[in-house]
């Protein structure tokens, strides 16, 4: 009896501070990824902006949930920033439109090399950057309206009389349910639509789909739609999760571009895998199994330490490594990559 | 350039002038190795913070004083920590070596990998803890060497060299984005490092008051040579008068940091102008010659025989060597060490600025870029500054926008860059100084 309950607390401990987190840090990097990984695939450069485009939108998130939050306007039990999500998207999908209109349309019609194209991105960031703190400035913003919790740590505790308690934020099942439903609309417009089609023709052979007179300014417009409005909806969903600091994103760009190799850059369910794959060792290689471990042994054996792998300032060093290995041992990444 | 800097001395004032120029050459030595990478052999190289941090951590780790107690306390479990981790290393390479391809080798490696390291790290925590103990709040790591700074230079590009065949080794090959991503990767895992494991370089709580190659400013008041100077350059007024104590003595102190700044500006010099001539005198060789040829057709130089993957390798590694000097060599003229202060915009992605706005492939080219863009990048904030505080004239004194302007203006420099940069690239790609086509064949 004692063990089954040491056991049961074992679990609800790693659900609460590995796979609860890890699932929602996992779905916002899978959003940004599968954005990295469609821009990959059809305009086949990787997008050192696409952080910076995630701060924009979530920027314009917070402005309008201010806007709205003046005259009044909430959404009960859910955070206002869901109200103003579709705003968001809407301008940073504008921008995103202009931008390329303004920069990478001009290298695409001289067919330069896409490393060209990297070093333009990188001048996006710093523009993006630069606006994105002169219009909110450096300092961190937490939303703070909505219900913070589903489930409390010390009701959760009452509720099963286990000796571990279980926190479930609103946003961390906000961020997987919003996250689960763009993939799938995302994936029914690649599957089933015209213009989805031609998105997956157009990445798959380029000059075959432009002699099947598929428009290739067209498919590069929707391209940068979505991912503007994939890139909003995870930097938001991580504002709403976490808080929004113009920092942040830049250091997410290394773990969402691991998950998007990883994945098999240019593959869209990849990068979804690649997300998770990325969030879940990031969590477990930076937690630390002392009390885990301590539920599970037999008898009185407490460890010494606190057998974490890492210390958690190596968070970037886990998705480097999973680069790494996978670099290594499949270049490709785990789904064969290049095809959306 | 110059008249631009003449502007700064006699507008702001000469020690602001010659800051600035100091470190328009340290970062023209960056763009310059920078240039090795991107513009003769056209590797996106997005770590160049890398090069830079180890560079600054070997200048503290030639020139610091060795800390004995700190080496007495944690310097034996360290080497143990040490001989576990090559144990691990040798025993990982007999494995990948003997075993033939397969689950066995992945397992057996797996399992090498895992017991070495928790062998090392049960020494190392030992070892970092002693270490960290010793005056934390004064040394608490391990120190140098006790070597003059300036033998750091050298090292610090050894170091830097040493870091890129590494990296060389894993992501070149690849296709040029990956690389880019794997070196972006890197260099934040460098400062992750470096602020983290406190018994190598102390890590936030930096380490100061390091050695200088160049005499100190307290020093220069005090000597009789530096004293005669300054009067007799100074000493009369313009009707001819003795001028008093007072603005002697102001006069002194001024020329004081004039004359450290200038002595700095002389070393730095020095090594701009030698690597200049090595990196052109390379560039105009048959090496340079073929290292063109693998970037602008990288199939037809493989088909003339040349091996594509070791060249870009070395230009890789001679490149981040450079740009590690130029690591130490700032490190040294400020005097600490601070790993918060390196943040991939400012170390990474401005040298690409500069490199681009230069003329890629330019080895002049790339310094005159790393002049404009470090002035325009250090006077762009006094500049917004200057403007906003006109257009708040225009603002009602209780408008909340005023404030808010002050706060961001300095953010306007980085608006400013990625324009520069991106029109550059658009309306004149080749930068100021084109790269220039060789005659001779």
């Amino acid at each position: 009896m004692e063990y089954s309950t040491d056991l049961l607390n074992a679990l609800v401990l790693v659900s609460n501070y590995v796979l609860i987190p890890a699932l929602s840090y996992g779905s916002q990097l899978a959003l940004g990824a599968v954005g990295v990984t469609l821009v990959f695939g059809i305009l086949r450069f990787a997008n050192f902006a696409h952080g910076e485009m995630m701060s924009f939108g979530c920027m314009v998130a917070i402005f309008t949930t201010w806007w709205f939050q003046s005259m009044g306007i909430s959404s009960g039990i859910f955070p206002t920033a869901i109200l103003a999500l579709p705003f968001a998207i809407l301008i940073t999908g504008l921008l995103a439109v202009a931008i390329d209109r303004s920069v990478f349309s001009f290298y695409r019609k001289r067919r330069s090399r896409p490393v060209t194209f990297v070093v333009a991105s990188v001048g996006v960031m710093f523009m993006l950057n630069g606006l994105v703190r002169i219009l909110i400035g450096t300092d961190e913003i937490i939303f703070r309206d909505g219900q913070k919790f589903l489930i409390k740590a010390g009701a959760f505790k009452k509720m099963t009389g286990l000796s571990e308690g279980l926190a479930l934020k609103q946003t961390q099942v906000l961020t997987f349910v919003l996250a689960v439903i763009s993939v799938l609309v995302l994936f029914w417009f690649l599957r089933r639509t015209r213009t989805g089609k031609a998105m997956r023709a157009f990445s798959d052979n380029e000059d075959l789909s432009l002699l099947s007179g598929i428009n290739p300014e067209r498919v590069v417009l929707v391209t940068w739609i979505i991912a503007a409005s994939l890139a909003t909806l995870a930097g938001v969903l991580y504002g709403l999760d976490k808080s929004f600091k113009p920092m942040v994103f830049f250091h997410m760009l290394l773990p969402i571009f691991a998950a998007a190799i990883v994945g098999g850059i240019g593959q869209p369910l990849g990068a979804i895998l690649g997300g998770y794959v990325v969030a879940f060792s990031e969590i477990t290689a930076t937690y630390a199994f002392k009390k885990f471990i301590k539920y599970l042994a037999p008898g009185d054996f407490v460890p010494d330490g606190l057998v974490q792998f890492l210390t958690t300032e190596y968070k970037f060093a886990v998705s480097f490594l999973i680069l790494v290995l996978v670099l290594l041992v499949r270049p490709t990444g785990i789904l064969r990559g290049k095809v959306l | 350039m110059a008249l631009l800097l003449m502007i700064v001395g006699f507008g702001q004032s000469w020690n602001v002038a010659l800051a600035i120029f100091n470190l328009c050459l340290i970062s023209a030595v960056m763009s310059m190795g920078l240039n090795m990478q991107w513009g003769y052999a056209g590797l996106f190289n997005a770590g160049v913070m890398a090069s830079t941090a180890i560079g600054g951590l070997t200048a503290i780790l030639v020139s610091y004083e060795p800390v004995a107690k700190a080496w007495s306390a944690g310097g034996s479990s360290l080497t143990v920590a040490l001989v576990f981790l090559l144990l691990t290393i040798i025993a990982g390479v007999l494995v990948w070596k003997k075993i033939p391809k397969g689950g066995k080798r992945s397992w057996s490696m797996t399992a090498v990998v895992l017991i070495g390291y928790l062998f090392m790290r049960f020494f190392f925590d030992q070892a970092t803890s002693a270490i960290e103990a010793v005056e934390p709040a004064k040394t608490g790591f391990l120190g140098g060497l006790g070597l003059p700074i300036i033998f750091s230079w050298l090292a610090g590009g050894l170091a830097a060299a040493g870091l890129a065949w590494l990296i060389g080794r894993i992501s070149l090959g690849l296709r040029s984005d990956y690389f880019a991503i794997a070196t972006l990767g890197i260099s934040e895992i460098m400062i992750s490092i470096l602020k983290n494991e406190d018994w190598l370089s102390r890590g936030v709580k930096n380490v100061t008051g390091l050695k200088r190659p160049v005499p100190y400013e307290v020093d220069l008041q005090q000597s009789e040579w530096f004293i005669k100077l300054v009067s007799w350059f100074y000493g009369t007024a313009e009707d001819g008068s003795a001028v008093s104590a007072d603005v002697l003595r102001e006069a002194m102190q001024l020329s004081a940091g004039v004359f450290v700044k200038l002595c700095y500006s002389a070393l730095f010099l020095a090594v701009v102008l030698i690597i200049l001539g090595l990196a052109t005198r390379a560039l105009n060789s048959p090496w340079g010659r073929m290292m063109r040829a693998i970037r602008d057709n990288e199939t037809a130089a493989s088909a003339m025989g040349k091996d594509v993957t070791s060249r870009h390798r070395q230009v890789f590694v001679i490149g981040s060597a450079v740009i590690g000097i130029s690591g130490a060599m700032l490190t040294t003229l400020h005097g600490q060490f601070t790993p918060g202060s390196y943040i991939p915009l400012r170390f990474t992605f401005l040298i690409w600025v500069m490199v681009i706005i230069g003329g890629s492939g330019n080895n002049l080219g790339s310094i005159i870029g790393a002049f404009i863009t470090w002035f325009v990048w250090i006077e762009a904030e006094p500049t917004s500054l200057w403007l906003v505080g006109h257009i708040n004239e225009l603002l009602a004194e209780t408008n909340p926008l005023r404030h808010h302007l002050m706060e961001v203006a300095p953010h306007m420099r980085m608006i400013l860059m990625g324009l520069i940069l991106v029109m550059v690239l658009r309306f004149s790609p080749k930068g100021i100084l084109p790269e220039e086509a060789p005659e001779h064949y």
